[in-house]
């Protein structure tokens, strides 16, 4: 059997979405709930990073809908004043599918976390990723469990000594980057919660795109996993570690682009730019799956490397664009009669007792 | 009661009240294909009829053993009748395995018919029979005709030049139409059906009506059967009808109930036997607006159609026992949210994945207290196949106008029996938009959505895109009102009853009693697909003289209001269920009412007979206590 060819144009992940004419600023974006995250939360700033995003896009407050799981992140719908969900532990993608898919003219964002996306609720993210519903999925690590109060994540390095794992931790951890790729994800970013800017520049591409956008955001959790990212964060240490890529563009960093991406084999290595020649060093291009996971994979559960940007994005037609093309179609047919349907094919009448045997 | 193959009478048919015939064979064979189409036969020609297909749940279990029996039973009839019958009056038995697994329901002096061809000391040997029952003298107490089916098929294939495998398959069509000339059944419309189905194949079209005839011109030419039967049409009450599944009308229901309410329809379902069918027909259906999601298991499925309903689409999902265990969490948040919410459990046997091909009554106990905290919904079943079309509009109107899930459970024997369903006059379902909020609602412009409708309690339905009203719901504890989260104890002991009190304030049509003479001190109730074996069973009682009155839940949660006055009426009250007493044991609990129980858990309904027997020994009045 083949499938009908629905004939979808290219369109961007807003382009159903009423606009708004009115200029919008981040406090109207803010509701009245008082923000109740820990002292120092990575959290705050990507609150705040969110909340002067959105009037950026001009499209009405009312269509724009967070939905998200449980875990501290997942507090986040009640700190904007737009629609939201806070739902069930790990459902959230699927929530949000349902809505996607029957409501076109909202923007819909989900929030989740490491915990809440990769172990209780994987199973619902990579499928909203394959089917590239269109959703803007926020991707909190912090490479713990914050709201049960510590315990170690699908994020956290082998041999995390948390209270669930006094003796260490035993699991490998999840690369989320890898795993959305490898679930035919169509949109990957990373970016960092202190960095306002790079987090600002990745959610506006994944908003904008039309799928299902995965953004990976590290995020610290000063109460049970301190310091997480520090390496990434001191200029010292993370000069040789953060690597920002952008389509078209080499892919090379630290100071003065000291640093360049290289192919080594079927995958990358980091190597002085000094010592590699110009045409070596490896342009950045959204739009190449292999190069995407490459640089997935030069990000490693140590850190040593940490790749932030658009990693990939690829147009697919969406899941949601997909199915309402096709009820529009079956619509559109006009035959959908109510009587009919009840009646089917083989009706007979009874009068007054009689019989009458039917002639169809 | 009729009972076909004694004395032949030449010329006319011999008339008969009614008939129950079973069609057995291996699970290829296409028993369920054959016993569908004489079930449409009996439909068009106007009878009464109930079906009871029974199937393993293997797709293809060993070839001719007894695990891989499949058959199915048709009780048709020229009056109203209630059940697919207890026993066969006729059973075809396509092979050894068949007639073993099948045998001893055959009623004492019934008519077997036997393909002798598959009779072979292999096949036999394969299900224990020692010797050839066919020639042993075993089964010398029915009327047998034996049948080379097989044979007579492939011989009258040959002609058409295709293969002996695909020749064979159309065995059941020779079976089909052997039986269609015994009980003088209109053949155009198989013919027709024929062509219909296999259109992209027409020489398979062909073998199939050429074997159809084969068999209806044996029966016809050979002396072995010098009777035929007539069942006349049925009395029933005036209308339009038409032969329905359970499933089907349950879909349909759920078709009507989008275009009454005004609400696009979007289900998110996982495939489960025995709701799966709900799936693919609505799937069939988006030329009404219909959206089918297929989700990744059967937590997606209700948390999409939870988003959907966030949205403003009636949310819908369908699965049976072990898919509500793995939704319960996510009823609970539409319980908590308050969003208006469509869950179908259509019951099979349980527990764990239990008998997934057969019918129970067990998932009543977690519909009604199966999630964590107090998450009371009202709960609806319907009572017969036709019979789920108006229970699921029902279900859906509390749903809305309650904003709440409510729990729909059908059940196997609901699910994949039919019956003829007396159709809706168009103007039987008028269309009562769904009215969403689009005003603000409290002091200032501000928006309440935890503020009630003072009769229903009911929140408004305030769906994202609408101005003004931009607020958040979830799983944690909200204010009354503002739907803030609040850890507040009074607030928290005021939301959970007023939860509780809007489903219990749910309005359902009162208890109806069925008790044709007035007199009875015993009544018998039920729920779900007991009404047919109930019905059937109180009929046998009272025409032996016995005063028996019948009432049947179709509303489960909120019990309808004249139940305990309905209930304290009566010496005995005694509740018959596929399961080990769970409505039992509610009404007790509720009514401190003390009631008998009679339980049944074999993964079929129970016979009219059977249950008519059990019922007789409390009928006697010396058992009334001081």
């Amino acid at each position: 059997m083949t499938a009908i060819d629905l004939g979808l144009p290219v369109l961007g992940g807003l382009d159903r979405v009423p606009t708004e004419d009115e200029v919008q600023r981040a406090k109207d974006f803010t509701s009245d709930q008082e923000v109740r995250w820990c002292p120092g939360c990575g959290d705050y700033a990507v609150l705040a990073a969110v909340r002067s995003f959105l009037p950026t896009l001009h499209i009405k407050r009312e269509n724009t809908v967070f939905v998200s799981g449980i875990g501290c992140s997942s507090r986040f719908p009640y700190y904007l004043d737009t629609y939201g969900m806070h739902s069930i532990h790990g459902r959230a993608p699927a929530i949000a599918t349902g809505l996607a898919v029957t409501r076109p003219d909202l923007s819909v964002f989900v929030v989740t976390g490491d915990g809440d996306a990769l172990s209780i609720g994987g199973n619902h993210l990579i499928h909203a990723l394959r089917r590239n519903v269109n959703l803007t999925i926020l991707l909190f690590n912090n490479r713990i469990y914050g709201l049960t109060k510590g315990q170690y994540s699908p994020t956290s390095e082998v041999g995390k000594v948390t209270k669930s794992t006094p003796m260490g931790s035993l699991d490998h951890p999840f690369n989320p980057v890898s795993l959305a790729l490898g679930a035919e994800a169509t949109f990957v970013g990373r970016a960092m919660d202190s960095d306002r800017a790079g987090l600002t520049e990745v959610l506006d591409a994944a908003t904008r795109h039309r799928g299902a956008s995965l953004v990976e955001i590290y995020q610290d959790c000063p109460i049970f996993n301190d310091g997480s990212f520090d390496v990434l964060r001191k200029p010292d240490q993370s000069e040789s570690r953060v690597i920002t890529v952008r389509h078209g563009e080499p892919i090379v960093f630290g100071n003065e682009g000291r640093y360049a991406v290289v192919r080594k084999g079927f995958g990358l290595a980091v190597a002085p730019t000094a010592e590699v020649a110009p045409e070596d060093v490896v342009v950045h291009d959204a739009t190449d799956t292999e190069l995407a996971f490459a640089l997935s994979r030069l990000s490693d559960q140590d850190l040593q490397h940490a790749v932030f940007g658009v990693l990939r994005r690829v147009d697919r037609p969406t899941y949601d664009d997909l199915a309402r093309a096709q009820v529009q179609h079956a619509v559109q047919d006009g035959t959908a009669d109510l009587h009919s349907l009840l009646h089917g094919t083989d009706t007979w009448a009874v009068q007054s007792g009689n019989v009458q045997i039917p002639h169809d | 009661m009729a009972s076909p193959g004694s004395e032949p009478v030449h010329g006319s048919p011999r008339k008969q009240s009614r008939v129950v015939i079973r069609f057995a064979g291996d699970s290829g064979d296409g028993m369920q294909l054959t016993g569908d189409r004489f079930t449409a036969e009996a439909a068009a020609f106007g009878n009464d009829l109930s079906t009871l297909p029974n199937f393993p749940a293997e797709i293809r279990a060993p070839h001719g053993t007894l695990a891989g029996v499949s058959s199915f039973q048709l009780h048709f009839a020229d009056y109203d009748i209630l059940t697919p019958g207890d026993r066969p009056d006729v059973l075809v038995t396509m092979n050894p395995a068949a007639l073993k697994a099948n045998l001893t329901d055959l009623s004492p002096g019934g008519v077997l018919i036997v393909d002798t061809d598959e009779f072979t000391k292999r096949n036999l040997t394969k299900v224990g029979f020692e010797s050839d029952p066919l020639e042993d003298g075993s089964l010398a107490s029915y009327t047998v005709h034996r049948v080379a089916m097989t044979s007579l098929t492939t011989a009258a294939l040959a002609p058409l030049g295709i293969g002996k495998k695909e020749a064979e398959r159309s065995k059941n069509m020779f079976a089909l139409g052997l039986l269609s000339w015994m009980y003088s059944r209109p053949t155009e419309g198989t013919e027709r059906w024929l062509r219909d189905k296999f259109a992209k194949r027409p020489e398979i079209a062909e073998a199939n009506i050429v074997a159809f005839r084969t068999g209806h011109a044996y029966g016809e030419t050979t002396e072995s059967f010098a009777v035929t039967y007539e069942v006349s049409p049925a009395a029933l009450p005036d209308g339009t009808y038409r032969q329905i599944t359970g499933n089907t009308a349950l879909a349909y229901g759920i078709v009507a109930s989008g275009l009454r309410f005004g609400l696009p329809v979007f289900l998110g379902s996982y495939p489960i036997t025995p709701a799966s069918d709900i799936l693919h027909e609505l799937s069939k259906l988006k030329r009404f607006g219909v959206t089918t999601f297929q989700a990744e298991d059967e937590i997606a499925g209700v948390s999409a159609a939870i988003g959907a309903a966030f949205g403003g689409s009636l949310g819908v999902t369908t699965t049976s026992g072990p898919g509500i265990s793995l939704k319960s969490e996510a009823i609970g948040l539409a319980v908590m949210t308050e969003l208006p919410l469509l869950v179908v459990d259509v019951q099979r046997g349980g527990p764990s994945t239990g008998l997934p091909t057969k019918t129970e009554q067990s998932d009543l106990l977690q519909a009604m207290f199966g999630r964590n905290g107090e998450a009371p919904l009202p709960i609806v079943a319907p009572r017969s196949p036709s019979d789920a079309f108006d229970a699921t509009l029902d279900a859906v109107r509390i749903a809305v106008t309650y904003q709440t899930p409510v729990l729909l459970l059908s059940d196997g024997a609901i699910a994949n029996g039919s019956e003829p369903w007396r159709l809706p006059e168009d103007g039987d379902l008028p269309e009562t938009p769904v009215r969403f909020a689009t005003e603000p609602n409290g002091p200032d412009g501000s928006f309440l959505p935890y503020l009630r409708d003072p009769d229903t309690l009911a929140v408004p339905w305030a769906v994202p895109g609408t101005p003004g009203l931009a607020h958040r719901i979830g799983g944690l504890e909200k204010a009354d009102g503002t739907g803030n989260i609040s850890y507040d104890p009074a607030n928290h002991e005021f939301m959970v009853r007023v939860r509780q009190a809007k489903i219990d304030g749910v309005t359902v049509p009162d208890l109806d009693v069925e008790d044709p003479d007035g007199d009875a001190d015993v009544l018998v109730v039920g729920w779900g697909s007991t009404y047919g074996p109930i019905g059937a069973a109180v009929r046998r009682l009272r025409a032996l003289g016995h005063p028996v009155a019948q009432a049947h839940f179709r509303y489960l949660n909120p019990f309808p209001a004249n139940t305990a006055d309905v209930l304290r009426r009566y010496r005995k009250v005694v509740v018959p269920e596929m399961n080990l007493g769970q409505l039992a044991f509610l009404l007790q609990g509720r009514f401190c009412i003390p009631v008998e129980s009679i339980t049944k858990v074999a993964g079929m309904p129970f016979g009219a007979a059977e249950l008519a027997e059990r019922l007789t020994p409390l009928m006697m009045k010396e058992e009334v206590s001081a």
